[in-house]
């Protein structure tokens, strides 16, 4: 919105300030001037306002005005705009209005005898004119000129119709079941009963409040006009302008709350604008109310307000002496309120018993303020006015701890596992496409869709943090980054358009050649066993009896889709799925193009944060030698490392400290289906130098107990 | 010194032990001198010191035998001396470690780039969230979170923000599909702020309350270099009896220059949010140039960070349909929030926010 300050200091001629500081001054209490323009010698400057969607009051020269008034302590004359006499009418114009909750007040002015065409300039020397000009609002013709003016001088919305196309009256209602309204802007509209309309007595006339009417428009032949200002209910207006995709100026401003009692000034003003090109007015202006309307705005009941609660509320000033009931009174008589002085000792209201040092003023509020309700409302009013940034700044008290989210320090754990493995964190997007919906959701079905999604691709809530990562490994590869490592700890969702769960879950995806490389180090490719190793750490973290990772026949159809049915691993801890794992399935890397082996995988994190986070338990290092023994195993393909791992566990010697694979590896000279493992063991006592003939049957043991596993030492 | 001749020795007396020993000591020492890398040593002990074939103990075994019997004793100490002499050099070698000469070989090039692990980076939105949540931990916030899918109830109506409220506007709204049908107030949408967190906490908490919520939020809106429909807020509340305006602008004033640095200034502006009264925008004084007026801050000197306010009344109203306690004629408090993403834009010189959801290695490797 744009305001002139040569506009403003015509209203205000005792304003003393220049441009700039009426700027900074409007600005911090509110009435934000977001650029100002210098339009020249004599012709002020153009501010450029940014005023937020409460204040609909403020929005238009006057409003303006009055904030500066207030600001500075200046009289603001009342807006009056004297009319010739009327010629007397045979029978006064017929208003009536039928929609009583919805329109508030109607005013109607017949003039006859106009000539439409260029507005003659009249006004306190030509201000149509030079305001427009400075505006860049373009002049159209006096109607329309004289519609605008009103609105930019006041913001009340008026409308002029060719009277001599109304027939019979107006009646405010709602449109009728197939009703028809062809507005101005030209477009064939079809009513809805819903719609407030202003109607005469054979057809409707215009959306009230919204836009008006083609057939009942001003044109050149027009002579005798009628002039609307009214005041309409703002959610009837919304209704209207919404359903009709309509966003006016006059929309807006009632859907916000008009003045109630400005429709007669903005009245006059049309009229003699429009009667400066000639013509009389015929009958007094018509003005009909609603009482029930009125009672809420124009004469709504006065509100209490306590200077001890302004002071609760507000607290320290910079000043000493604080604000007192002289600043309020000031700020809130130059804001239009009447404030009557309770007196102390009785109570005004049951709300506030007068104490001593205190003031208690009943407030009548002004009728352009349909923002001001409430106590609340004018205790801001007194603080904007004051000035924000005269209060002091303190710090309260407070006595109570700090509580932490119960799984805030597992969340960090799983964080830090990642990034010390070399994975950077990643924010991915909070949806995915129904297809990577119905591949990625751990419940199928339970995916629930957007109403209005940004795209197709975001249709829906992602199910599984999978196809964000993938999406974001895609990108990397398709930028020419090769080697990437990424994990996100986001929100998954599942469930029905009635009821959605959300659940933390942790994706992690790797291709390319592992970091750790150089021109002494050849590269190495990532593989299932490099994040095997970060899943491991990861649950590493948690106290869990039992940890696994296991695998399904392909054909049992349990594998994830997206995941190579034999490169990928479920992760079970306590016996419950917490994720899965793997090689991105070749399918789907070519549907990503993806040529290089994706490893993937997501783990639900609300399963791993129902346990324990490890807790550290130092044992002591035992200062015996340890004794290291490696056993070359020959195994069939059908023995996999978890049974000679579970064998060794089960021998339960309390000396055999360590045991791992050295080396995994195919030769040729064994028999066909059989595989070699070099496995070492590490054995040591905490309490004394292991003899030899111990080691003898440890190592005896060891060797039964992988033989029982299905491994014979190798010859 | 490999298969030197044992010379003989026919006199006896002090000149000729003094000749022979000096002159078996200088090889020894001319031996040690010359001794490179430890393989030498090693062999220079065999030569001098081994037990079956070492010098010393040819020498003295031929010389004590042709030596007469009152001589033998002499000798005897003479050769116990070389000893000592010759350990003396070992020592000394095996201490002083491979010759320079051998080191040299072992030569490589400490100019080639160290070989890294690579460290993981945190994202820059998270430590962010982190910076902003311990600036308030230190005030006695705690940290709270809820849904990101929200009723219509909890993300508007709580807040103050009527059904068919124009403020609602300002808040393009992300929704479940299917919703049509179903009572307003239960319809399902994605949260465009993290605000409905308020009422959930104080509908499971009496007051006193100070929290910090940080979260993702989703809105409706295009996407440019400074907007997109995914999000990050950390808004705060704060409940007790006695909280005033100047409390609120003490914590945020504090809170900024925790944040970007105790030279910041902060400044305090009207504005409207439904879920306030009386409402501010606060700027912190610019801080790329300090306040003198750069690009950065469209040479304002300010840059708008926040939005806060009183806890207005109808919330209050809200909560204390649960909590009886919130009756906002004895109990006051303040909220406040702030975009994450801007934040985090200005402390690390993002220039689009796109970055920060894209994944790009290239991109997040900065913030390790």
């Amino acid at each position: 919105m744009k305001i002139l300050t040569k506009w403003l200091r015509a209203y205000l001629p005792g304003l003393a300030v220049d441009d700039a500081r009426l700027a900074e001054d409007l600005t911090l209490r509110g009435i934000a001037v977001e650029g100002i323009y210098d339009l020249g010698p004599g012709n002020g400057s153009l501010f450029e306002m940014d005023i937020t969607t409460n204040r609909v009051d403020a929005m238009n020269h006057y409003g303006v005005a009055r904030e500066a008034a207030a600001i500075y302590g200046l009289a603001l004359p009342g807006l009056d705009f004297a009319l010739p006499e009327a010629r007397q009418a045979a029978e006064p114009f017929s208003v009536r209005i039928e929609a009583e909750g919805e329109c508030g007040r109607f005013t109607a002015r017949v003039l006859r005898g106009i000539a439409i065409g260029d507005s003659r300039d009249w006004f306190a020397g030509a201000e149509v004119a030079t305001y427009f000009a400075l505006l860049e609002q373009k002049r159209i013709s006096n109607a329309v000129d004289a519609s605008n003016f009103a609105w930019l001088a006041m913001g009340q919305p008026t409308h002029a119709f060719d009277l001599d196309k109304i027939e019979g009256g107006i009646v405010v209602r709602r449109a009728r079941k197939g009703e028809r309204l062809k507005t101005l802007d030209g477009v064939e509209r079809m009513l809805d009963p819903e719609d407030l309309i202003v109607a005469d007595h054979a057809k409707p006339l215009g959306l009230a409040g919204v836009m008006g009417g083609w057939d009942t428009m001003i044109t050149p032949e027009t002579t005798n006009v009628l002039v609307e200002a009214a005041w309409f209910e703002p959610m009837a207006v919304r209704g209207t302008a919404r359903r009709h995709g309509l966003h006016t100026d006059a929309s807006h401003r009632f859907e916000r709350g008009a003045d109630f009692n400005a429709g007669p000034v903005a009245s006059a003003l049309v009229s003699r604008i429009l009667l400066a090109n000639g013509g009389w007015i015929e009958g007094e202006l018509v003005d009909v109310r609603v009482a029930a309307m009125e009672v809420r705005t124009a004469s709504r009941k006065p509100v209490a307000l306590a200077l001890s609660e302004v002071r609760r509320i507000l607290g320290t000033t910079v000043d000493e002496d604080g604000i007192g009931a002289a600043t309020v009174e000031d700020v809130l008589k130059a804001l239009g309120c009447k404030l009557v002085s309770q007196q102390v000792g009785k109570s005004a209201s049951q709300l506030h018993p007068i104490a001593v040092d205190d003031a208690v003023w009943l407030v009548t509020l002004p009728s352009w303020r349909l923002d001001l309700e409430r106590e609340i409302d004018l205790i801001e009013e007194v603080a904007r006015v004051y000035g924000y940034n005269r209060f002091a700044n303190t710090l309260p008290a407070f006595g109570e701890g700090l509580r932490a989210l119960p799984w805030a320090e597992s969340e960090a754990a799983v964080r830090r596992t990642f990034l010390a493995a070399g994975f950077h964190e990643a924010i991915g997007s909070t949806f995915c496409s129904a297809a990577e919906a119905a591949l990625t959701a751990p419940q199928p079905g339970l995916v629930v869709p957007l109403g209005n999604p940004l795209s197709e691709e975001a249709g829906v809530l992602r199910p599984s943090l999978a196809p964000g990562m993938l999406g974001m490994i895609e990108g990397n590869l398709h930028r020419d980054v090769s080697d990437v490592r990424l994990f996100e700890l986001g929100t998954v969702f599942s469930g029905t358009t009635d009821k959605v769960d959300e659940r933390p879950a942790v994706a992690f995806g790797a291709v390319g050649s592992l970091p750790e490389q150089g021109p002494l180090h050849p590269a190495r490719m990532v593989d299932f066993h490099d994040v095997k190793g970060v899943v491991e750490q990861v649950l590493a973290r948690f106290q869990a009896r039992a940890v696994y990772f296991d695998q399904f026949p392909a054909e049992a159809g349990l594998t994830p889709e997206w995941l190579h049915p034999y490169r990928a691993a479920r992760v079970a801890v306590e016996g419950a799925t917490v994720g899965w794992f793997g090689q991105l399935h070749p399918r789907e890397a070519t549907r990503h193009k993806l040529k290089e082996p994706v490893l993937v995988g997501e783990l639900y994190l609300d399963r791993l944060y129902k346990l324990p986070l490890r807790k550290p338990i130092a044992r002591e290092i035992s200062r015996f030698q340890p004794v290291r023994r490696d056993f070359s195993l020959v195994l069939d393909e059908s023995v996999g490392w978890e049974k000679i791992d579970h064998a060794l566990a089960g021998l339960q010697i309390p000396e055999l400290v360590d045991w791992r694979v050295r080396e995994v590896f195919r030769d040729p000279r064994l028999g066909a289906g059989e595989y070699s493992l070099l496995l070492g063991t590490t054995f040591q006592a905490v309490d004394r130098t292991l003899r030899e003939e111990e080691l003898q049957s440890f190592q005896t043991r060891v060797v039964e107990a992988v033989g029982k596993a299905g491994a014979r030492l190798r010859s | 010194m490999m298969n030197e001749e044992i010379p003989n020795l026919t006199a006896f007396d002090e000149a000729a032990l003094d000749e022979a020993f000096g002159t078996l000591e200088r090889q020894a020492r001319g031996d040690a001198a010359a001794l490179n890398g430890e393989a030498a040593v090693e062999a220079y002990r065999l030569h001098w010191l081994g037990r079956k074939q070492g010098r010393l103990t040819e020498v003295s075994g031929r010389w004590l035998k042709a030596a007469p019997a009152e001589a033998k004793k002499a000798l005897g100490l003479r050769f116990n001396a070389l000893k000592a002499v010759v350990e003396g050099l070992l020592d000394e070698a095996l201490g002083a470690g491979p010759s320079d000469a051998s080191l040299a070989a072992e030569a490589i090039d400490i100019t080639l780039p160290g070989t890294r692990r690579l460290t993981g980076a945190e994202h820059p939105i998270s430590r962010t969230l982190n910076e902003i949540t311990q600036v308030f931990a230190a005030l006695g916030y705690s940290v709270g979170v809820g849904p990101e899918v929200e009723t219509d109830y909890y993300n508007f109506e709580c807040m103050n923000f009527p059904p068919g409220h124009p403020a609602r506007d300002t808040q393009d709204t992300l929704v479940v599909a299917g919703q049509e049908r179903r009572p307003l107030r239960d319809r399902l949408l994605l949260r465009t702020h993290t605000s409905p967190v308020q009422m959930r906490t104080m509908e499971t908490q009496p007051p006193p309350v100070r929290i910090v919520i940080p979260g993702k939020v989703h809105r409706n809106d295009a996407a440019d270099a400074t907007h997109s429909p995914i999000f990050h807020q950390v808004e705060g509340l704060c409940v007790d009896t006695n909280i005033t305006f100047s409390d609120l602008k003490g914590t945020l004033d504090h809170a900024m220059k925790a944040l970007f640095g105790s030279a910041v200034k902060t400044r305090f502006f009207p504005s409207f949010f439904p879920f306030t009264e009386p409402s501010a925008d606060v700027q912190i004084s610019c801080i790329f140039c300090g306040g003198k007026g750069c690009r950065k801050c469209k040479q304002s000197g300010w840059i708008e960070l926040l939005g806060c306010g009183m806890v207005d009344p109808a919330v209050f109203a809200f909560a204390a349909e649960k909590q009886p306690a919130y009756d906002p004629k004895k109990i006051s408090g303040f909220a406040f929030g702030m975009g994450v993403e801007r934040i985090a834009m200005m402390k690390y010189g993002v220039s689009e926010i796109g970055q920060f959801y894209a994944g790009d290695m290239r991109f997040l490797g900065q913030f390790a």
